[in-house]
């Protein structure tokens, strides 16, 4: 076998996505974004090298995070190599103004600095299409719900890692309740302490135990309203 | 919470009798040096790896199964956990096993003690607490564990969020001291230095290793 570095460019399509999903899962950020400019200058659209190339690669590395084969440096490395091929496609995506699936509010809760997780969501919930505003970490009540008003999302993401900080999501909710405002929003929670007994207890959607779940909750959930709509 | 009535009467020979501790290896130090400090030498102390804390979704089963080994040969249980990211998983396991454990969501919290903890963490959120045994431990479970060692890229996606660096010491020594603080210049954190010695820890143990038997079981 050659040791000489492997020249991208030369790969047919199908095997320069492959190779994608593989230098995504290793972490080879420089390779990635490599890889979705050969792809862009090869004409595809920048939503089909988000999805068949990035989305996709990252879907394998959250598989095989959940089946404990992939830690979490390895899912950072990953996510950042995803995160530069990202880079390229984001003003492009901006400039087609292709429609989005749906907008996603999202946040970590007040007193609570963890991101890791909420940021893989992010970018996921990206990846598949949402818009996302990220309000970032040690988010109270009421930053919510102004973030809500301004931004008129559809799905309210809200993270926390710690046990200590995870009831607070229930005073989130409760204060949506309060407001009248509870049914205008599709509610989704994650992080490590959680579980969907807790989520159905303080009165959320959905619980997300990572971030590719989360992507493909919120799609599942945004068709349902969608149908609903249409019903009604 | 209270432990399951004993099969004879306290104090019975024919009782297996006595208290097991069952702990996380990061407190087997402090553990053991409560215990012979107070001459509890009777309590019977057993560890589960430290390491489980980077994977807390297994606690809960690896707790249950020593629990069960236990099961019939003491007269009560105490868990020398806190939730430790369990979401209160570990605690159903404790309701149905008739064991207790300390209080607090983790060991800093417990060793502080929970009022002290919560207003330290309170000032300032952002603060990564250490203990001894994170402090002697930090290379192998906090750097090498995280992955810092092969990807340093990776500290900011950590620990950009921090700010600053509490060791809570138990038994702090000036090498301990010293090993603290640069684990705080290695995650780039403001230093400082709690010793809050064993909290809520001691109390408790001395409590229970006190306690006629009868107290403990009933």
């Amino acid at each position: 076998m050659s040791d000489a570095p492997l020249d991208l460019s030369a790969l047919p399509d199908d095997e320069l996505v492959q190779q994608m999903h593989d230098d995504l899962y290793d972490g080879l950020a420089d390779e990635v974004a490599l890889g979705t400019q050969l792809l862009l200058d090869r004409g595809w659209s920048a939503q089909r090298v988000l999805g068949e190339a990035l989305v996709e690669g990252m879907r394998i590395v959250g598989v095989d995070f959940r089946d404990g084969i992939l830690f979490v440096p390895e899912v950072l490395l990953a996510a950042n190599s995803m995160k530069a091929g990202m880079a390229l496609l984001r003003p492009l995506l901006a400039l087609t103004g292709a429609p989005r699936v749906g907008k996603v509010v999202l946040g970590t809760v007040k007193g609570d600095i963890h991101d890791i997780g909420k940021n893989l969501v992010a970018m996921m919930l990206e990846g598949a299409g949402f818009e996302v505003v990220d309000l970032g970490i040690n988010i109270d009540v009421q930053a919510y719900i102004d973030a809500l008003s301004e931004h008129q999302p559809d799905i309210l993401g809200m993270s926390a890692l710690l046990t200590t900080t995870m009831p607070y999501m229930k005073v989130v909710i409760d204060e949506l309740t309060a407001r009248g405002l509870r049914e205008h929003y599709i509610v989704l929670v994650g992080g490590a302490p959680l579980n969907e007994e807790f989520s159905r207890a303080i009165g959320a959607d959905a619980y997300c135990r990572d971030a590719a779940v989360a992507a493909e909750t919120a799609q599942e959930l945004m068709e349902a309203r969608r149908e609903l709509a249409r019903a009604g | 919470m209270s432990s399951p009535a004993p099969a004879e009467a306290p104090g019975s020979e024919a009782l297996p009798g006595g208290v097991l501790v069952l702990a996380c290896g990061a407190l087997a130090r402090e553990l053991a040096t409560v215990v012979a400090l107070n001459g509890l030498e009777h309590l019977h102390l057993q560890y589960l790896p430290a390491g489980l804390h980077n994977t807390p979704q297994l606690i809960p089963a690896a707790v249950e199964e020593r629990l069960v080994a236990a099961r019939g040969r003491y007269d009560q249980v105490l868990v020398g956990y806190g939730d430790c990211g369990t979401g209160g998983r570990l605690d159903a396991v404790l309701e149905r096993h008739g064991a207790q454990r300390l209080p607090g969501s983790h060991c800093y919290e417990f060793f502080t003690g929970s009022a002290a903890f919560e207003r330290l963490h309170d000032a300032e959120p952002t603060t990564f607490y250490v203990t001894d045994f994170l402090v002697r431990t930090f290379d192998r479970l906090v750097w090498r564990g995280l992955g810092l060692d092969r990807w340093p890229q990776l500290l900011d996606d950590y620990f950009g969020n921090y700010t600053r660096l509490v060791y809570l010491s138990q038994f702090p020594t000036p090498r301990l001291l010293a090993e603290a603080e640069q684990a705080a210049d290695r995650l780039g954190l403001r230093f400082e230095h709690h010793p809050v010695g064993t909290g809520d820890v001691e109390p408790v143990l001395v409590s229970i290793g006190r306690r006629p038997l009868a107290a403990v079981t009933g």
